[in-house]
């Protein structure tokens, strides 16, 4: 069998997958019935009705031809891990180290993805944005955020 | 004539030099809040909200209209100028909007939101005065079986925003109103899909599935391209002003956006949303003039006709409100907390009691509408200047105050590494060319249409046929399949030509 349009026969099978795991996971909690319906009743139906979708985009996907095979092409690996892992290390960091140092790294890391990557550039923008934020965030709205970083670890 | 006598006390009340510094300082406020990404109106309003304690109920509530005003078109200006949607019903401007600003004509994008804004505003506040009371008996007519199908005919409306394979947006659909089943079972207080984590019992936040995907997402692909074909925003930037055409183009979707808005807002329970969303479809479904730049690629209307919409419906939404003591959104809801705290219990009484409270409100909402126009309108050439800045600089600085946004919705980390994943599954989204605006939309209605579901057939006794035998019901439902039937025509002819095709090969 050929895949005749790549991009669906994986959004298909993402969408089988998806819908039989949540109607799976539904089999959990109280179906009900139709006169007094449970907190599985909504989702089953949801769940098995995107199963239902994506068997239809995927048997299509191996059926009908579409222009040059829809290729789902290249990952973009390195701006994806680069950027998410920047956020993600954001969010390890922030409470342990502060907004003082998670911040400025925050901006290196992430400017990195970009393949025109300078460091006079990521400096100057770190500074720039750390006392906006500073300004915006702490003095004009006076949220709570840690800046500093706490000796003793997690506080938040 | 009442409508005049009633409007002329409200402007009476609100046009005192104190009255219109505090709505002018609410929009100023609510503007500089709402455009950081993040924080939306209902941030903006409960972050702000002690410092209206001290003031009289009066001035308090038309500051407080003036932030809700502010953080609302600050929430589309982050969708236009960054696709990040500050609020739901800005889901559908940011499409349009934001092609418009990588076209270099961020201006006219947001000058036409701002525009079309203030005259459905107008409008808004013109049909309150006129219809309160009749508006407030159709909302009466609609009872669980109505919603639900509203919410069908909503969410089937949505398809159409999304410019590629049906099966796929309906398909869309159902995983954002799947993903909207992880919560707390309203009525049987069971945890769904929460894997034993506390954080995930309160359900996903919608800023955070909307910073995942839209915002994360697209930075990622635009990184992914190389430099030379990234198509982030061109270098010459056409005019703050919207030209002599797009007032032409834009000006009848300023109309439709607002009878549909008005009409729409009445419904408690997301009317405005859905405002919103029906004015798109509604634009996209109308004839344009021939030639003009084609929906999702920068077309004035989509961004002109949502945006009234969304605007006449917050308006409107005042009625259930007002009259019926309803709060219809969480705005309102932080409304009727901030009457409450000054001492007045929100219900239809307020409109006898209260005159001068009541029409003063009203009177307020168009205030802050117009303070609105003339604060930002100026703005939008420092908004343009924002877009100037190469993308190399402009990218970690979305992200740092998307992180910051994140940290600070629960003050808490969840919500940041929640968004990390929605960022890989908005970039396989886009990968797999499965457009994510009616998941998002899905995701907001799905909570809402269970329950009405639910409230249906226990109602009916388990009987489905409840939605048919309903004429009002029936008539939404109708109107759905009609419309399904719309979008499949074009695709069932392309595919027969397919199948031809293929044959002749």
């Amino acid at each position: 069998m050929k895949i005749k349009s790549e991009r669906d026969f994986w959004a298909g099978l993402m969408f089988l997958v998806v819908g039989i795991a949540f109607a799976w996971g539904a089999t959990t909690y109280n179906f009900g019935s139709s006169a007094r319906p449970g907190p599985g009743y909504f989702p089953f139906g949801l769940g098995a009705l995107l199963a239902l979708l994506g068997a239809l985009v995927l048997f299509k996907s191996l059926t009908i031809e579409s222009e040059g095979g829809d290729p789902v092409g290249n990952f973009a690996w390195k701006p994806l891990i680069v950027v998410l892992g920047a956020v993600a290390f954001f969010g390890v960091a922030l409470p342990r180290l502060g907004l003082v140092i998670t911040l400025p790294l925050l901006v290196f890391i992430s400017s990195w993805a970009s393949d025109e990557f300078s460091w006079k550039a990521a400096v100057v923008n770190a500074v720039v944005l750390i006392v906006v934020s500073w300004l915006i965030f702490i003095k004009g709205l006076s949220l709570i955020i840690p800046m500093w970083p706490t000796i003793f670890g997690a506080s938040a | 004539m009442d409508l005049i006598n009633n409007l002329a006390l409200g402007f009476g009340v609100a046009f005192t030099v104190t009255n219109l510094l505090y709505a002018f300082g609410g929009a100023l406020l609510g503007t500089l809040i709402g455009v950081l990404p993040g924080l939306g109106p209902v941030a903006t309003i409960a972050m702000l909200l002690p410092s209206i304690y001290a003031l009289d109920a009066t001035p308090a509530l038309i500051m407080l209209a003036g932030i809700y005003y502010g953080a609302q078109y600050g929430g589309s200006t982050t969708a236009i100028l960054i696709n990040v949607p500050g609020e739901s019903s800005s889901v559908v401007t940011a499409i349009d909007g934001y092609a418009m600003a990588r076209k270099g004509r961020a201006g006219a994008a947001l000058a036409a939101a701002g525009l079309g804004s203030f005259f459905a505003g107008c409008v808004g506040t013109i049909v309150i005065a006129a219809f309160a009371p009749p508006l407030t008996e159709l909302a009466f007519k609609f009872g669980p079986a109505e919603y639900f199908s509203l919410m069908v005919l909503g969410l089937i409306g949505a398809v159409v925003l999304a410019s590629g394979s049906l099966i796929k947006a309906i398909a869309m659909i159902l995983l954002g109103l799947l993903m909207g089943q992880i919560n707390t079972d309203v009525i049987s207080g069971v945890p769904r899909y929460s894997f034993d984590i506390p954080e995930l019992t309160d359900g996903i936040g919608f800023v955070t599935i909307a910073m995942g995907i839209f915002g994360f997402g697209e930075i990622i692909a635009n990184l992914g391209r190389p430099a030379e074909h990234r198509e982030v925003f061109t270098k010459d930037v056409k005019g703050l002003w919207p030209t002599k055409q797009d007032f032409q183009d834009a000006w009848p979707a300023v109309l439709r956006g607002t009878a549909l808005g008005s009409i729409l807002g009445v419904l408690p329970g997301g009317g405005a949303l859905l405002a919103s969303f029906a004015a798109y479809t509604l634009e996209k479904k109308s004839r344009g003039r021939p030639g003009e730049v084609p929906f999702g690629q920068g077309n004035i209307r989509g961004v002109a006709g949502p945006e009234s919409a969304n605007n006449a419906g917050a308006q409107t939404s005042f009625i259930p409100m007002l009259t019926l003591g309803i709060p219809p959104n969480a705005v309102m809801a932080l409304m009727v907390g901030a009457m409450t705290i000054k001492g007045i219990q929100p219900g239809p009484q307020v409109m006898t009691s209260n005159p001068e409270l009541f029409w003063g409100l009203i009177a307020s909402m168009w205030v802050g509408n117009a303070m609105l126009v003339i604060l930002n309108l100026p703005l939008i050439g420092i908004w343009i200047k924002l877009l100037t800045v190469p993308y190399r600089l402009l990218y970690p600085a979305i992200l740092t105050f998307c992180c910051i946004g994140l940290y600070t919705l629960n003050n808490n980390n969840f919500d940041v590494y929640m968004a990390v994943l929605f960022g890989v599954v908005g970039y396989v989204f886009y990968k797999l060319s499965c457009e994510p605006a009616p998941l998002l939309l899905g995701f907001i209605l799905g909570p809402m249409m269970e329950e009405n579901l639910r409230r249906a057939l226990l109602l009916s006794r388990g009987d489905w046929t409840t939605f048919l035998t309903r004429g009002l019901s029936a008539s939404l439902l109708a109107a759905a399949a009609l419309m399904v039937i719309i979008v499949m025509l074009p695709s069932i002819k392309k595919k027969r030509e397919v199948a031809f095709k293929a044959e002749e090969d």
